[in-house]
């Protein structure tokens, strides 16, 4: 294995720093590329990962730093000149065109002329040939839209080809693929790897990262934590690297052999008897007792995020009753929901939950405002507090009250609305995938604070499309399939993910 | 430097520049442009001039800020303030004492009345029914100058009452009632915004209604609100209009005035996309507009190319403003400072 290089890197990358209005995205970042090698990128989601992209390809300008191409300074304007510099980049939407076929693919904007027209012939053999060289032997005149995911992301691969690239950057090349075809890509690579290419490899699947790399820089936080080699770098130090901590938080939930035991002699927080709503979710039956974690299991679809809607009042039921604490109520908006201490953080962070232009403080306040009406601002002073509470209690980053909430990475945007919602103290608080598109990190810490949660008295009713992140957090679990609660079950160390698989895929009947 | 370069990149700050290029054009001109002078106890001059002729536009312009702050559109104020003024000076014309105050009182309370229910309506449309804003609002936009000449039977119904006519041409403490009438509001709507949480819960609304909705801000009260404020608002700069020419004209009252309303909110940095909204901003697109108008003749632009030379500078503020330009000037400046650095290929 290599320590040192022994060759020139083709791109260097020093002292970059890029900030954006409230968040520093990079500070002083270092970053090199060999010919010939194949570089994994790796941190969690707002580690840095696609500003420092961003930024080598020319999307992104840099504050400052130097980026060196091949020996000479380079201040690119935009990805054009990133280009023309040899830099390609595959980003993980294939973004290629679907209608046009694969010669006009590979070769679009570098069609071979003659008079000045462009001679299609030649241009498909030349374009058969870059595909030739990928082992990728498909007729190019055959439309791109008529092959697998996999194919086309080797075609835009051999896109790159033709613009003579000496940097190949491939952004999460294998998260739609299957193991085959992953195995195809990376022959691909390994290929190009041989013919000097310097090749930029992101992934978040640790095998991969192991199988391909020559070589791994870390990032945490916007800043760089080191670049190692596989060999000197064990799967676990990889990722406490990257989180920045032991896996402690993660191994204690793991670790969580006995259940607090939940009392259910008392009356539940919530009842709902018989509720539904046509054409969304079939009648249910659920008690919710305070203390309690219930999971809602089921596949996409299922029901589960229609079933918590109506928990909350965000859609309201055509049928049925609901008690909160033994009283009959409707649930007729949002409102209501939150006039009885119940909340619900929606699946869809971006469309339903953050405000994007607000700032971290005004999202965070907005749930406690909303409750108390436009009359009564809340004092400035009782804002700040909570707001500096929430962000030093769940690690908000950054950890800066007036950043805009829009400008956050995904698992920070999570952490404001739960702590919207927190600073409501709710009694019922309905979690829709929070831990979805967020890292290891940020996920351990949201279920820890769950689980606290919980023992604290709060009821929850939390929905993962994960089976083990339900069954490691809950104390019951309601199983849904087709718009149909179909199961409950109270969770024990009999309960594994085969138990409520099965009885997701039998429909509740073998219970 | 930095600080120049924080300052040109303040969003009011091409608009401020075109106001003062305006004020300083107008004076090369007229020597006595910006001179205020005291007669009869009231001050007198071309600013005092721009203030009491901002005043309607202003009026409109504030609850269009809101309006468009929710995502929305309000293209029924000309209209509305042709309404407010028809029913007021009709019950006016038609009073045994058209010069009492309480006269005056009672028929101003029955426009405010009218308009509230044109705001409910519209805000209906928009909030409750659903329907876009620029349709909901294009249905009074076009019905409303009809309904106008339904109260006035087709004449333009004209009065002769004092207290009427102190709105628009009064001074009070030296200076023109209906411009206090705009500040007093423009302060009232400043204060309410931001002193309490509806400036806010409004940029949220406008930002992300769905997520507002589920946050539990009433989305639907606050949309219904802005309208029936722009609603009235509108009201109020029809009674100054009104009462400037001491008629009630169903055709030209504030005619085309939605369009120089939605220009001052744009002008003062306000995205028609809704969200962060800047009352401060409205105002001195307002002033840049009233300016323009009043500097044409000054400056002695023929009367034949006035329209050209609004357009013009209108669309030099917006072209200063586009983030596209601003970028591409950055780099401009940037490139121009003496950086040492290689020639990229």
């Amino acid at each position: 294995m290599m320590t040192e290089p022994n060759t020139t890197p083709i791109v260097e990358m020093t002292g970059i720093t890029i900030s954006f209005p409230g968040v520093k995205a990079l500070d002083d970042v270092a970053f090199r590329l060999l010919p010939g090698e194949v570089h994994a990128l790796m941190g969690e989601n707002g580690a840095g990962k696609s500003t420092l992209i961003k930024a080598l390809t020319g999307v992104y300008g840099i504050d400052s730093g130097r980026i060196v191409v091949g020996g000479v300074d380079q201040v690119f304007a935009g990805p054009a000149e990133a280009q023309a510099a040899g830099i390609s980049t595959v980003y993980q939407e294939v973004n290629l065109t679907d209608n046009l076929s694969v010669a006009e693919n590979v070769m679009l904007g570098h069609e071979i002329r003659r008079f000045g027209l462009i001679d299609w012939h030649a241009t498909r053999k030349a374009a058969r040939t870059y595909l030739r060289a990928l082992n990728l032997d498909i007729d190019p005149k055959s439309s791109l839209s008529s092959h697998s995911l996999a194919v086309q992301q080797l075609v835009a691969i051999s896109r790159a080809m033709v613009v003579d690239a000496r940097v190949l950057i491939l952004d999460e090349p294998t998260s739609s693929l299957d193991s085959d075809e992953v195995a195809r890509l990376f022959d691909v690579i390994r290929t190009l790897r041989d013919q000097g290419v310097a090749i930029l490899f992101v992934s978040h699947f640790l095998e991969q990262i192991y199988a391909i790399s020559d070589r791994i820089t870390v990032l945490r936080n916007g800043t760089l934590v080191g670049e190692y080699t596989p060999a000197e770098l064990p799967r676990v130090e990889l990722v406490g690297k990257m989180i920045g901590r032991t896996l402690e938080v993660l191994s204690e939930l793991e670790g969580r052999s006995e259940r607090a035991v939940v009392d259910r002699s008392g009356t539940p927080f919530m009842q709902a008897i018989g509720v539904g709503r046509r054409g969304s979710i079939e009648p249910f039956d659920l008690d919710i007792y305070p203390g309690e974690i219930v999971g809602l299991a089921g596949l996409l679809g299922s029901g589960r995020t229609e079933l918590a809607r109506l928990l909350y009042g965000a859609d309201h039921a055509d049928s049925g009753e609901t008690l909160v604490s033994g009283e009959s109520v409707k649930l007729r908006n949002p409102r209501a929901g939150l006039a009885k201490s119940i909340v619900f953080s929606s699946e869809s962070r971006k469309t339903e939950g953050i405000i994007g232009d607000l700032t971290v403080r005004e999202n965070i306040v907005l749930g406690l405002q909303a409750e108390r009406g436009w009359m009564r601002r809340v004092p400035k002073k009782k804002a700040d507090e909570v707001v500096a509470q929430y962000i030093e209690a769940l690690g908000v980053r950054p950890a800066n009250p007036d950043a805009i909430a829009g400008n956050l990475s995904g698992g920070n945007q999570q952490k404001v609305l739960l702590a919207r919602w927190l600073a409501t103290a709710p009694q019922l608080l309905i979690l829709d995938e929070p831990t979805r598109g967020i890292d290891v990190g940020a996920k351990a810490e949201i279920q820890k604070l769950v689980a606290d949660l919980a023992a604290q008295g709060m009821a929850v009713v939390f929905i993962s499309a994960e089976l083990e992140e339900v069954l490691r957090l809950s104390h019951r679990i309601a199983v849904l399939r087709d718009r149909h609660k179909v199961a409950e079950l109270i969770n024990s160390d009999d309960v594994t993910t085969d138990v409520v698989v099965d009885l997701i895929a039998s429909g509740g009947t073998s219970a | 430097m930095t600080g120049l370069a924080q300052l040109t990149r303040h969003r009011l700050f091409w608009p401020i520049v075109a106001l003062v290029v305006l004020l300083l054009a107008s004076t090369l001109k007229s020597h006595g442009f910006l001179e205020v002078t005291v007669r009869d106890g009231h001050l007198y001059g071309a600013p005092i001039d721009i203030l009491r002729r901002s005043s309607i536009l202003l009026l409109v312009a504030l609850g269009m800020t809101l309006v468009i702050a929710t995502r929305g559109i309000d293209l029924s104020v000309g209209a509305v303030m042709a309404i407010a003024g028809a029913v007021t000076l009709t019950q006016i014309a038609s009073s045994p004492d058209p010069g009492a105050v309480s006269t005056v009182a009672v028929a101003m309370l029955t426009g405010l009345a009218v308009c509230l229910v044109i705001g409910v309506f519209n805000g209906f449309l928009v909030a409750v029914l659903g329907i876009q804003p620029i349709i909901a609002t294009l249905v009074i936009m076009t019905a409303g100058r009809g309904i106008a000449m339904l109260i006035t039977g087709g004449q333009i119904t004209t009065v002769t009452s004092a207290p009427y006519k102190t709105l628009a041409s009064g001074f009070w403490l030296g200076l023109p009632v209906a411009a206090l009438i705009a500040g007093f509001f423009f302060a009232v709507v400043a204060l309410v915004t931001r002193r309490t949480a509806l400036g806010v819960l409004i940029e949220s609304v406008g930002i992300n209604p769905t997520a507002s909705r589920l946050a539990g801000v009433r989305a639907r009260t606050i949309i219904w609100t802005v309208y029936v404020l722009c609603a009235l608002f509108a009201c109020i700069a029809g009674f100054l209009q009104s009462s400037n020419i001491m008629a009630a004209d169903s055709n030209n009252a504030g005619l085309f005035i939605e369009l120089d309303a939605i220009l001052a909110v744009v002008i003062g940095g306000t995205s028609l996309a809704g969200g962060k909204f800047s009352l401060t901003g409205t105002l001195v697109g307002v002033l840049v507009i009233t300016t323009l108008t009043l500097s044409i003749t000054v400056i002695g632009i023929p009367v034949n190319a006035v329209s050209l030379f609004k357009a013009l500078v209108v669309i030099v503020v917006c072209l200063l403003q586009s983030p596209v330009v601003q970028h591409k000037l950055r780099a401009r400046r940037r490139q121009a400072a003496p950086v040492p650095v290689e020639v990229p290929a």
